[in-house]
Parts: structure tokens; sequence; C-alpha cells
């Protein structure tokens, strides 16, 4: 557990050297919000039906999202990327660690970093000047903190999913390119999923994105009641639990039929 | 033509995987198709917006993915610019006698990058069919001279992005803002946004030019002259021109790193 503890603290200590990119992605996070907001609004001043969320719900929803944008599973790790391709993924299995939970942590510590290091400012800055509404209760508060680590859990066992499909299809430019689009858009972060059509709601409930962002929103603004709360968390453990314990069987049949090639 | 030369070359190094290829294009494909997905979720659930519906949306929204992708398919070159410059490669580019913005230009065509313009048609298409312009008028022409406008103004963000380079090396990430937020801006009508917010993308940035303002103009949105609607792409090709100006000043203050 120490290893991995000590893998997860380096990476995050190597991570938060990239300090001007946090800023550039700050601003970055600031225009899109903005601009979102603009276009949320424009789109609820045309209407006086009633809708699933309001506009002031669906402007929380766009800050929360920007906020946390880096918890998506959008970006695989490079390094362990090139360690697939050049074959050096051979050493890592002589250590007396288990892959797939190194690779877990490494993809934890690669999307803990970034959301830290840009979650609170951008936070502050939309609650101060851009409509971000405080959390419903303190309960809902404290609720959505917890949610959001099931959420890095939950993306994390993606991005690792992902790395270990490389062993198949080598290049895997294929999924990395679908990933960003699909899981911004299944995760609710695009266009809140409250406001998709019915007919696409029993599908969009149960597959995994939504764990990661629209859960975690839901319980900061209350669409999901306190009481019910915990069928939600169960619904985001369960498919962590799925999604790793998949991960740690696909990884068994991959270093099963590992070649090494040379040396 | 030289340029015509080094485009057939690069193509054809690319057609050597073609499953790869085909992979990619089609992931690219459906990846830029999200972004229709996601207005049409929202217009199916609010139908009509600040006047406008899906389908006249759509034109506006084909218009700006198509010229993106025209402009992005090219723009490999100066996105690594940066890197180049690092790394002393824009030495070997100046010995070259060929302009170099046009070396870069062809530098790594990413032809897989077409796939959204080939996105953007079809929506385009598909919006098209809901109106009833006729193929020879002031309304094609229009569009046509939209699309160029359009591909001119993305190409000349990416290339100031570069010629930035010359300056300073610093992170630029910054300059996403304007590549993909000029994107995500120009799919939806000006309209829909605060009144400083257009000024600033129709005067200093004018990405209302290329396609909001002939697409109003045609669909009578906006009351401005036909003529000046037609004309309005033309500030892409020169914004691409002033882009092209400052690359032309950076590239003259640049200093090789020797080695």
């Amino acid at each position: 557990m120490n290893g991995y503890l000590a893998i997860l603290k380096i990476r995050m200590k190597s991570l938060f050297q990239y300090r001007a990119a946090a800023l550039a992605a700050i601003m970055n996070q600031l225009f899109w919000g903005i601009l979102m907001t603009m276009i949320f609004r424009a789109f609820f001043s045309s209407t006086s039906a009633s809708h699933p969320i309001s506009l002031s719900q669906s402007i929380t929803f766009i800050w929360l999202s920007q906020a946390l944008l880096q918890l998506l599973p959008w970006t695989i790790d490079k390094e362990l990327e090139s360690q697939v391709k050049n074959g050096n993924v051979a050493y890592e299995l002589i250590r007396p660690l288990d892959l797939y939970t190194l690779w877990f942590v490494r993809s934890l510590a690669m999307r803990l970093v970034p959301t830290i290091t840009r979650c609170l400012p951008i936070f502050l800055i939309a609650g101060w000047f851009f409509e971000l509404q405080p959390p419903i209760s303190w309960n809902a508060g404290v609720l959505f903190c917890l949610s959001v680590i099931f959420a890095f859990f939950l993306s994390s066992a993606i991005t690792t999913l992902v790395i270990i499909s490389l062993f198949w299809t080598i290049s895997g430019e294929g999924i990395q390119r679908l990933l960003p689009h699909f899981s911004l858009l299944l995760s609710g972060m695009t266009i809140p999923l409250p406001l998709f059509p019915q007919w696409m709601q029993p599908f969009l409930n149960i597959q995994p994105f939504r764990g990661i962002m629209d859960i975690p929103c839901r319980i900061y603004t209350g669409i999901i009641p306190e009481a019910d709360v915990w069928i939600y968390i169960g619904f985001q453990l369960a498919w962590i639990i799925g999604l790793v314990l998949f991960g740690q069987w696909l990884m068994k049949r991959a270093t099963r039929r590992f070649v090494i090639q040379g040396g | 033509m030289l340029f015509w030369k080094l485009i057939s070359v690069s193509i054809r190094s690319q057609m050597q995987y073609r499953a790869s290829f085909i992979t990619l294009c089609l992931a690219h494909f459906l990846s830029t198709s999200v972004y229709i997905l996601a207005i049409g979720v929202l217009f199916d659930r609010f139908h009509i917006v600040k006047g406008w519906t899906f389908y006249e949306v759509g034109l506006i929204y084909g218009i700006v993915h198509i010229g993106f992708g025209l402009a992005d398919s090219f723009a490999r070159g100066f996105e690594r610019f940066s890197q180049m410059l690092i790394q002393g490669d824009f030495d070997r580019v100046l010995l070259q006698p060929i302009n170099p913005l046009i070396q870069i230009a062809v530098h790594d065509i990413q032809l897989m990058r077409l796939s959204r313009s080939v996105q953007g048609g079809v929506v385009l298409a598909v919006s098209l069919s809901h109106f009833s312009f006729t193929l020879f008028s002031i309304h094609s022409l229009v569009i046509i001279l939209s699309i160029i406008g359009t591909a001119s103004f993305f190409y000349g963000l990416l290339v100031i992005q570069a010629a930035i380079s010359f300056w300073t090396l610093e992170s630029l990430e910054i300059m996403n803002i304007t590549t993909y937020g000029g994107l995500q801006t120009g799919q939806y009508p000006m309209s829909f946004y605060d009144r400083p917010f257009r000024l600033i993308f129709t005067f200093l940035i004018p990405l209302a030019c290329v396609a909001y303002y002939p697409i109003a103009t045609l669909l009578h949105h906006e009351s401005i002259p036909l003529w000046a609607a037609a004309i309005a792409p033309l500030s892409g090709i020169i914004f691409l021109y002033l882009a092209c100006q400052l690359w032309h000043l950076g590239s003259r203050r640049y200093h090789s790193t020797g080695s």
C-alpha cells in the first residue's frame, strides 16, 4: 500500500510543476463558462414552459462542470501509452507491484492535480461574479464533495481501462479521439443531462459517465433529495467496482498473452 | 506547382496506413458530430430561440465547421511551430527556397481532420434542404464566400498563434480560447450573446463577419443590405493577410539558437 501512496505522491509533485498551464486553463474555462452561460440564457429567454431544471440551476451545472473539467477521463497518461507501445511495460511487470493498481494510481494522480489547482479559483470567481449558486444546503455541500471523490475513482477506472485497451489496438487513436467528446456529452458537461429529451433518459441514467459529473451536480443543486443521495453514490460505487474488476480481468488476459520482442 | 506536389506527397504517405486512416476519419467525424447533437438536444426542448430555428442555426454551424475543418487540416505545422523554434528546425526551413509560411502549412497535412468539414457539410446540406434557396443565386454565392471567409479567419488565428512564438515561447494554451473558443462561439448566432461580446467578435476578431452576418441577412434576422453581407466574409481574408504580416514581422527578428 505504501508503495502506491508513494507513487501517487511523486506523480502529484511532478504534475504540480505546470503552473503556467494551470493559469491558461483557468482563463480558458472562465471564457467557456461565460460563453455557455450566455447561450443558456438565450435558450431559456425564449420559453415560458417549465423545464426539468431552471436557468439558474443550469448555470450552476455549467460552472461546476467548468471547475471540475479536468475530472473527465479524456486523456490518458502519455508515459504509460509509450510504455505499452515501446515494450518498456515489461520492466514494469518485474516490479513487485500489481500493474493494474499502479496504473490506476497514476491515472488518479493525473486527474487529481489539475482538478485541485483549477477548481478552487474557478469556484471563487464564478461564485463571486458569475452566478454560481452555493449548494442547496450544508449537507448537500458535504455530500457533493463525497460524490466528487467517488467521481475521481470512477474516472480513473475508465482511464485505466482505456490504457489496458492499448494492448489490443496498439495505436488506440480511435478510442482516444472519441473519448473526450463522448465523455463530455455523456457526463453532462456539454448540456446538463436533465435537459436531454425524455426518451434518452433511461439510457443516460444507467451509463457510467453520469457518475462523473451529473450525479455530483444534481446533489449540489438539490435535484436529488438528501434522503436519496445514497442510492446515487451507490450507483457510482457499483460502476467503480464493476469497471475495476473488468479492468483487472482484462489486464490478466493481456499479460498472459504478452510477447516481449527482443531485448 | 510545387505546392500541389507537396500536398500530394503528404496525401500519399498517409494513405499507406489506410485502415488506420479510415478509423481515424470515422472517429473524428463522430466526435465532431457531438456538437450538433448537443445543439439538437437544446432545440428539441426550446424549439425557437431568439427567432432562430434549428435549421437556421444549422446553416451557421455547417459553415463554421466546414471552415474550421479546412483550416485545421493545414494547421499541424503551426501548432508545432514553437517546438520547431526550440529545436532549431526552423533554420532548415529558412534555408529552403520556398516561402517558409507555405512550407509550414504543408509540413504535416492532417487529411483526417477534413472529416470535420464533411460533418459540417452534412449539417449544412440537411439544413439547406429546409429552405427554398436556388442553386445559382446570391444565396449560394454568399454561402460559398462565407465558407472561404471562415476558413481564412480560422487559419489566420493559427498563424497568429504561431507568430507569437517568435516573441515568447511561454505556454500558449491561452490561444486555445481563440481557436476552439472561436469555434464554439461561432456555431451559435451572435445575437445569442451580450453586446460587448458581440462587438469584440465583430470588430476586434471578425468572427461574426465571416458566417453570422451573411447568413443572418439571408434569413432576414439582421437588417443589413445584401451586398454588405456578401462582402463581409472578405474580412476573414483580410484577417489572414494581417496575420501573415505579423508572422513576417516576427520571422524578421528571429535569431537561430545555434547548434
